[in-house]
């Protein structure tokens, strides 16, 4: 093309943004940083990884860490097995659950006193985990010509299904569910402690991730990539989506089916209650937390998002991540550097303020001791407002303040939003982060069981603003 | 015996006839347009013979064997690929990725070859990085080097055509659908997009359906020009002929322009 010759004319067709788009990556450290990940091989991630896992029991001698560290690993599974659906083949998948429950029950049809049966667990697992990953297909076939809401429906309905028929169905024994689950034995040599557990389960993970990588890494991840992008464009380049989508649903179901055939032993009881909504979102947040269609990201998402919900558990500790979050959220999110500085140290010192002025007025508001017990509660408890007597003895608030300050804090945040001007957003900030301080010394550090999903959704919803692909995910454009 | 024979195609949606007992033929070799004021029924043509839609009548022969009732990639299989005129790209997977992605169709390894990578596995992903980089080279050096590292929503929308055909011949067709490959581009872009089918032809050896709005596009690339209007064919023949015939002006025109020009 004549036109196109010459060296000095602007070439025709080359983008220079697009063009210069290399050059503009390489300035960024961030992206630098990302594609120095790409450029690690896989083997080597998949050490890094395993590591932490593998010395973890060497540093544990706590029965209850043990068990949280095989908790993690089992979480591991099922966002790993879920990212498939949602992260890779992009279906809404919303029954996942009820495949980490087939696989748990299915383990105590053939290892249980109930049973009156005790399969091998070499033999057991992968039994299970093609049992599960047939449940999954069939669950797929009349659903798979649904996309997005349509598909979610109908998999929360089977979800559904599954826990009414577990309730009600006297081979599952109903709610009492069953309970003389044997533990798993290897070639006639029975699992007993802890740590051979936590072991297994690590196994399963190297074999799982390593399994999920190398199918990515084909056509078949490719396939499912391409029909994640558009449906009809892969269909017409001589993808097969239905079967496609349901091998998907068959991979993630499988995946489940072996967390949970582990996870009965674990537990040595199974229950319907297992398995519900609950642990469903748990799963969808580690999956959205890490980001979606990374290996790395649904894993370090789903040991973060157990290992806070661990944390929370106790009022200790759950006060120094409540603080902590506030403090690297505005530390995160305010630029330049000294406006975050300016803000706590208001909060601060409008605190010690408004608390003079409290004891003052009326000094029973300031007398009360919170619930926790960590050094910084002591430190808050001369700073927030805090009645005397404030719980009792049961752990329920009594004190109108706490409730006073937990409607005024909902009303502030909404407030807040509307307001246009930084500089009296950053104002407003300060009387806001003091009553959130008030309504978790008042009554939060008192209900762990509460506390935790507040937070978890608090991390949650700020990280979605900050970085909606997640940690470790990959962002998402959609242009037409 | 043609490679494509479509005889007495009709389809409607609700109460609108988009096609309308057409017949079409497209012998091995040939580059046909089909051209046609906006509504005619080429894209529907294009949908209803890469298995989208299932038509109400009618039979589309290919290679003489009937392939009505077929799944779309089944038919993309037998080696029908197409473009879209609203650009269709994996747009969130690498310029390479993309055209790799489209040799689904002959390519075997299940999942248990995949992961245990097989030799064969090995052999057949070798295969088609090749192809793709084969068939992106086609365009000169527009799609090759750091480009096929990129992400494909990176691309200019020249580019993004180009991607197109270069995705859709990697499903090594032998009927090549082409929806308007020249929207959009300007002059020196459209002439090259002339020139490009013309060397698909060549070089590839695919045969060529092309719908185009483009006239000097048109002229340029057709060995025969098929004209339709409310699904039903009103002219066909060299470019000369459709172009000058009444009712394609009437068509596109309205009948007084066709009036003043008899």
């Amino acid at each position: 093309m004549s036109l196109n010759e010459g060296p000095e004319q602007p070439r025709i067709g080359v983008d220079e943004w697009v063009a210069s788009a290399e050059e503009r990556r390489a300035r960024s450290p961030l992206a630098r940083a990302q594609d120095a990940m790409e450029r690690v091989p896989a083997a080597v991630k998949l050490v890094a990884l395993v590591v932490p896992f593998a010395i973890f029991p060497l540093f544990v001698d706590s029965d209850y860490l043990m068990q949280v560290g095989i908790d993690t690993l089992i979480f591991v599974l099922l966002a790993l097995g879920l990212n498939v659906a949602v992260g890779w083949v992009g279906l809404l998948d919303l029954g996942y659950v009820a495949f980490f429950g087939i696989g748990a029950y299915l383990y105590a049809a053939v290892a249980s006193e109930y049973a009156g049966r005790y399969w091998d667990a070499a033999i057991a697992i992968p039994v299970i985990a093609v049992a599960v990953a047939v449940s999954g297909f069939l669950v797929g076939l009349p659903s798979r010509r649904l996309v997005g809401d349509y598909l979610a429906i109908v998999t929360l309905f089977f979800l559904q299904l599954w826990l009414v028929v577990l309730i009600n169905a006297s081979w599952s024994r109903g709610p009492n569910g069953i309970s003389d689950i044997y533990p798993l034995q290897f070639f006639g040599r029975q699992v007993t402690s802890l740590d051979a557990y936590f072991y297994v389960a690590l196994i399963a993970f190297v074999a799982i991730v390593s399994f999920l990588y190398l199918l990515n890494q084909s056509r078949t991840g490719r396939a499912w990539r391409a029909l994640r992008e558009d449906e009809l464009a892969a269909e017409l380049m001589t993808m097969p989506v239905s079967r496609l989508k349901l091998m998907g649903f068959a991979v993630g179901a499988g995946i489940a089916g072996v967390a949970g055939a582990i996870y009965a032993p674990v537990q040595g009881a199974v229950f319907p209650a297992n398995f519900d909504l609950v642990l469903l979102i748990t799963l969808y947040a580690m999956v959205v937390l890490g980001g979606a269609g990374s290996l790395v990201g649904v894993t370090v998402g789903a040991v973060l998002i157990n290992g806070v919900l661990e944390a929370l558990n106790d009022a200790d500790n759950a006060s120094w991540i409540f603080y902590g979050v506030i403090a690297i959220a505005l530390l995160a999110l305010l630029r330049p550097w000294w406006q975050p500085i300016a803000v706590l140290g208001a909060t601060v010192i409008f605190g010690f303020a408004v608390h003079e002025i409290a004891e003052e007025a009326r000094p029973s508001l300031v007398g009360g001791a919170n619930f926790g017990d960590s050094r910084i509660d002591g430190l808050v408890d001369s700073w927030v407002l805090l009645p005397q007597n404030i719980l009792t003895g049961d752990g329920l608030p009594t004190g109108w303040l706490g409730r006073l300050a937990y409607i005024g804090l909902v009303a502030s945040i909404l407030g807040l939003t509307l307001v246009r001007s930084h500089l009296w957003r950053l104002v407003g900030l300060v009387p806001v982060l003091y009553l959130a301080a008030c309504v978790w010394a008042n009554i939060l550090v008192a209900q762990p069981a509460v506390a935790r999903f507040v937070l978890i959704g608090g991390m949650l919803v700020g990280l979605m603003a900050y970085r909606p692909e997640g940690l470790f995910g990959k962002q998402r454009v959609e242009i037409v | 015996m043609p490679l494509l024979e479509v005889q007495g195609l009709s389809l409607a949606f609700g109460g609108v006839r988009c096609l309308d007992g057409l017949d079409l033929v497209v012998g091995e070799g040939e580059v046909v347009s089909v051209i046609g004021p906006n509504g005619a029924g080429k894209t529907t043509l294009f949908n209803v013979i890469t298995g989208v839609y299932p038509p109400e009548a009618g039979e589309i022969l290919f290679e003489g064997k009937s392939i009505l009732g077929l799944d779309p990639h089944q038919i993309a299989r037998r080696g029908i690929a197409r473009t879209f005129q609203t650009l269709r790209l994996f747009l969130n997977m690498t310029v390479k990725e993309n055209v790799m992605a489209a040799a689904y169709g002959h390519t075997r390894a299940g999942v248990l070859r995949s992961v245990l990578r097989t030799p064969g596995m090995r052999r057949e992903e070798r295969e088609i990085e090749q192809l793709a980089e084969e068939r992106l080279a086609f365009f000169g050096d527009r799609l090759v080097g750091y480009r096929w590292r990129q992400p494909a929503y990176s691309l200019s929308y020249a580019n993004r055509r180009r991607l197109e055909i270069a995705r859709a011949t990697a499903t090594k067709p032998r009927l090549l659908l082409l929806d308007e490959p020249a929207a959009g581009m300007n002059p020196v872009e459209t002439h090259e997009m002339t020139e490009l089918i013309g060397r698909l032809r060549e070089e590839g050896g695919y045969t060529i359906l092309v719908i185009e709005h483009d006239m000097h596009v048109v002229e340029g690339i057709s060995d025969r020009v098929v004209a339709l209007d409310h699904g039903i064919k009103i002219a066909e023949g060299t470019f000369g002929e459709v172009a000058t015939d009444p009712r394609v002006v009437e068509a596109y025109l309205g009948t007084s322009a066709a009036a003043e020009r008899t």
